[in-house]
C-alpha cells in the first residue's frame, strides 16, 4: 500500500464499532480516503451515517463503547491508531484542529475569549499567559473579528453566533494544525451568517493553505467549499470524487437521490419535495448486499446478493452495480 | 472592509447589547433583594465590630480580674463583666473574631475539599466515582455531632484544629452537589472541546468544570459559614471549644448559661444574639445569591 504520497491524512480500511447494550453497531465500515495538503474534502451523508464518528475516530475520542477495530489513520506519515493516550493528546489541538457545530455550546461560558483561543498554545507550546494572549489577538484578527484586542476580555455570551464560530475557528487554528476538521460548522447558524463563515473558510484556505475535512449534510455547503467529496451511506463510502464530478456526473444511485432531494427555488410549489423513501438500515444488522438497496429505485436481486466493490476511474470511484449513466 | 470580512453591523449591535456581563446581572439581582442587602450590610457591621472594635474599645481580655466579676452593664463596662472579670463587650469582639475565623476557615476548607472531591469523582466516573462517593456516604452516615465530639476529644482545640475538624465534616455536601453538576458539565460540548484541543484531565477539571459550578458553590459556601458558626457554638457549649483565655461566642454563651438563674442576662443575650444575627445574615445572603445565579443561568 503506497502511503507516503505527500498527503496530510491517509485513512485506510478504517472500521469502527460501537458496542451497545444488546448489539454492536458497525458505525464505520471499511472506509479509506486521503486528504492532500491545502485540499478541502467534504464528507456528506444523512444523519447517523457515521460522518461524525469518522471525525471522532481520527482524534481517537470515540464515545463510550466505541473503538477502532482495524484500519489505519496516518497524519503526515505518522500512524495515529497505535499512539498511547499521552502521545495522542499531543496530536489533538496541535496537529489536528476541530470546529464544532454549535458555537453556543462549544465555548466555556466562564472563560474569556482570549484565554480560550490561547488555550491550545498553553497546552501544547507551553506558552505564557502573555504570549498566548498576544497570539490570540492575532488569531482573532485572522478570523475577521472586529477590534480583536478589545474582544480578548469578553465572554462568549457577549458575542453573536457568527462571532462565536469565528472564535472557535481561531482556537482550532491556534497551533497551525496540519488538518482542520469542521463538523457541521455552519449548521447552527442562520443563513446570512453561514455565508459569512463559509466565505471566511474560503479566505483562510487561500491564505494559509490548510487541509480541511468538512463534515456536513448540506450539499450546498459542500458544492461551494470542497475540492473533493466523499459520500457516505450507512457507515460506508459509496461515492468519492472531485466535487464537480460527483455533482454533475453522479454515478451512485444514493448520491443521485440525495441531490434530487435538494429543494430548488425554481421548483414549482405544487411539486412535492423529493425524498428518499424508507429509513437507513440498522447498522447492528446491515443488509448483506448494497446497503442502499432496500431504498433504491434501481435495485435488482444482484444488489441484495453481494456488496458492490468500488469501481470507476482514479478521480471518481463509486460502489454501485447499476450506476447512473455518466453524462458527457 | 477586507479585514472585517462579512461582519455586519448587526453582529456589533448584538455584542454591544450583550455587553452587560452575566456576573453584573447576578449582582443587579442580588442588589435588588433588599433583605439580602441589609443582611450583607449587617454582616459587614458585625465584622467591623469584631475586628476593628478592639482598636477603639480597649479592654484586657487576657488577665482575669476577680474584683470586677459579674458587674452589671454600666459606664465602666458597657455590657458588664463576666464571672472572671472580663469586659463582656470586649469579649464579644474578641470571641467574634475567633468564631468568624473558624466559620470562614472551615467553610473554605469544606468548599475546597468538597469541590475538588466532587469534581474528580464526577469527571472520571465509573469505579473512581463509585469509591469516592461511597466514602462520602459512609462519613455522612455517622452522626455529625458524634464525629465532632470524637475528633474534638482526641485533639486539643485551637483555631486551626477547629477549622480542620469542622471542615472535615462539612465538605460532604458540596462534594455531592459538585459531583452532580460535574456529571452534566462533563458532557457539555465545551468540555469535550478541551479534550479535542488535547487538554488533560487536570486542566479540564480546574479550568472548565470547577468555574462552571461557581454558582452552586458560592451559595453553598454561605450556608456552610452559617452552619460552621453553629457547630463551633455547639462544640464550645459542650466544653470542647478553645480553652481560655481565648473566647468565642459559643463558649461565652455556654459560660453565661451557668449564671442565668442569677439573672446575669448580659452574659447570655449578647453572644446568643450575635450568633443568631450572623447565622441569619448568611442564610439571607445565601438565598439571594441562589436567586441571583438562577437568573443569570436563565437569561444566558
Amino acid at each position: 500500500m503506497s502511503r507516503s504520497d505527500g498527503s496530510v491524512l491517509t485513512v485506510a480500511s478504517l472500521r469502527v464499532v460501537i458496542a451497545l447494550r444488546h448489539s454492536t453497531v458497525r458505525a464505520v465500515d471499511d472506509v479509506s480516503f486521503t486528504i492532500a495538503p491545502g485540499e478541502t474534502v467534504g464528507l456528506v451523508g444523512e444523519s447517523g451515517c457515521g460522518k461524525t464518528t469518522i471525525g471522532l475516530a481520527l482524534l481517537r475520542l470515540l464515545p463510550a463503547g466505541g473503538r477502532i477495530v482495524s484500519g489505519s489513520v496516518r497524519l503526515g506519515g505518522h500512524e495515529l491508531t497505535t499512539l498511547d493516550d499521552e502521545q495522542m493528546r499531543a496530536v489533538r489541538g496541535d496537529r489536528i484542529g476541530i470546529v464544532f457545530q454549535d458555537p453556543l455550546t462549544s465555548l466555556n461560558p466562564t472563560m474569556t475569549i482570549g484565554s480560550q483561543v490561547g488555550e491550545p498554545l498553553r497546552i501544547h507550546r507551553g506558552a505564557t499567559a502573555r504570549t498566548a494572549r498576544d497570539r490570540a489577538a492575532e488569531l482573532l484578527e485572522l478570523v475577521g473579528l472586529p477590534s480583536p484586542s478589545r474582544q480578548l476580555d469578553r465572554y462568549p455570551h457577549q458575542l453573536s453566533g457568527g462571532m462565536r464560530q469565528r472564535v472557535s475557528l481561531a482556537a482550532a487554528l491556534a497551533c497551525d494544525p496540519a488538518l482542520l476538521i469542521a463538523d457541521e460548522p455552519t449548521t447552527a447558524l442562520d443563513v446570512t451568517t453561514q455565508d459569512q463563515i463559509l466565505e471566511l473558510f474560503s479566505r483562510l484556505k487561500r491564505e494559509i493553505g490548510m487541509a480541511v475535512l468538512l463534515i456536513t449534510h448540506d450539499m450546498g455547503v459542500v458544492a461551494g467549499q470542497a475540492d473533493r467529496v466523499l459520500v457516505m451511506y450507512a457507515g460506508k463510502l459509496v461515492e468519492v470524487g472531485a466535487t464537480d464530478q460527483v455533482f454533475y456526473r453522479t454515478r451512485h444511485r444514493y448520491t443521485q437521490a440525495l441531490l434530487e432531494s435538494i429543494p430548488t427555488l425554481t421548483s414549482s410549489r405544487a411539486e412535492a419535495l423529493h425524498s428518499i423513501p424508507g429509513q437507513p438500515p440498522d447498522l447492528a444488522h446491515p443488509p448483506p448486499g448494497c446497503r442502499f438497496a432496500p431504498r433504491c429505485a434501481f435495485m435488482t436481486d444482484e444488489c441484495r446478493a453481494a456488496q458492490p466493490a468500488m469501481s470507476g476511474s482514479q478521480a471518481h470511484t463509486f460502489a454501485c452495480i447499476h450506476p447512473a449513466e455518466a453524462r458527457a | 472592509m477586507s479585514t472585517a470580512i462579512g461582519l455586519t453591523e448587526r453582529d456589533a449591535a448584538v455584542a454591544e447589547a450583550a455587553a452587560e456581563g452575566g456576573l453584573r446581572l447576578a449582582a443587579d439581582v442580588f442588589l435588588e433583594n433588599k433583605l439580602a442587602l441589609a443582611a450583607a450590610v449587617t454582616f459587614a457591621v458585625i465584622a467591623l465590630f469584631c475586628f476593628v472594635g478592639p482598636l477603639v474599645y480597649h479592654t484586657d481580655q487576657v488577665h482575669t480580674n476577680i474584683s470586677q466579676t459579674t458587674r452589671h452593664p454600666g459606664s465602666a463596662h458597657l455590657l458588664g463583666t463576666d464571672d472572671v472579670g472580663y469586659d463582656e463587650l470586649g469579649r464579644l469582639m474578641v470571641g467574634g473574631q475567633t468564631s468568624l475565623e473558624i466559620a470562614l476557615g472551615a467553610a473554605a476548607v469544606a468548599v475546597v475539599v468538597g469541590v475538588l472531591w466532587g469534581a474528580i469523582a464526577g469527571f472520571f466516573g465509573g469505579i473512581v466515582d463509585a469509591v469516592m462517593m461511597r466514602v462520602v456516604d459512609a462519613v455522612l452516615a455517622i452522626p455529625a455531632l458524634f464525629l465532632l465530639l470524637f475528633l474534638a476529644s482526641i485533639t486539643t482545640a485551637s483555631v486551626g484544629i477547629l477549622i480542620a475538624v469542622v471542615g472535615l465534616i462539612a465538605w460532604l455536601v458540596p462534594a455531592r452537589l459538585v459531583r452532580g453538576e460535574t456529571l452534566s458539565l462533563r458532557t457539555r460540548e465545551y468540555v469535550q472541546a478541551v479534550r479535542v484541543m488535547g487538554g488533560g484531565p487536570l486542566r479540564i477539571i480546574l479550568r472548565h468544570i470547577v468555574p462552571n459550578t461557581i454558582g452552586t458553590v458560592i451559595v453553598n459556601a454561605t450556608f456552610q459559614i452559617a452552619d460552621a458558626i453553629l457547630v463551633v457554638a455547639a462544640l464550645s457549649f459542650l466544653g470542647l471549644g478553645i480553652p481560655p483565655p481565648s473566647a468565642n461566642w459559643g463558649g461565652m454563651l455556654s459560660n453565661g448559661l451557668n449564671y442565668s438563674y442569677a439573672g446575669y442576662w448580659w452574659l447570655v443575650y449578647p453572644p446568643g444574639v450575635a450568633i443568631v444575627i450572623t447565622v441569619v445574615c448568611f442564610n439571607f445572603i445565601g438565598d439571594a445569591l441562589r436567586d441571583a445565579f438562577e437568573v443569570r443561568l436563565r437569561r444566558r
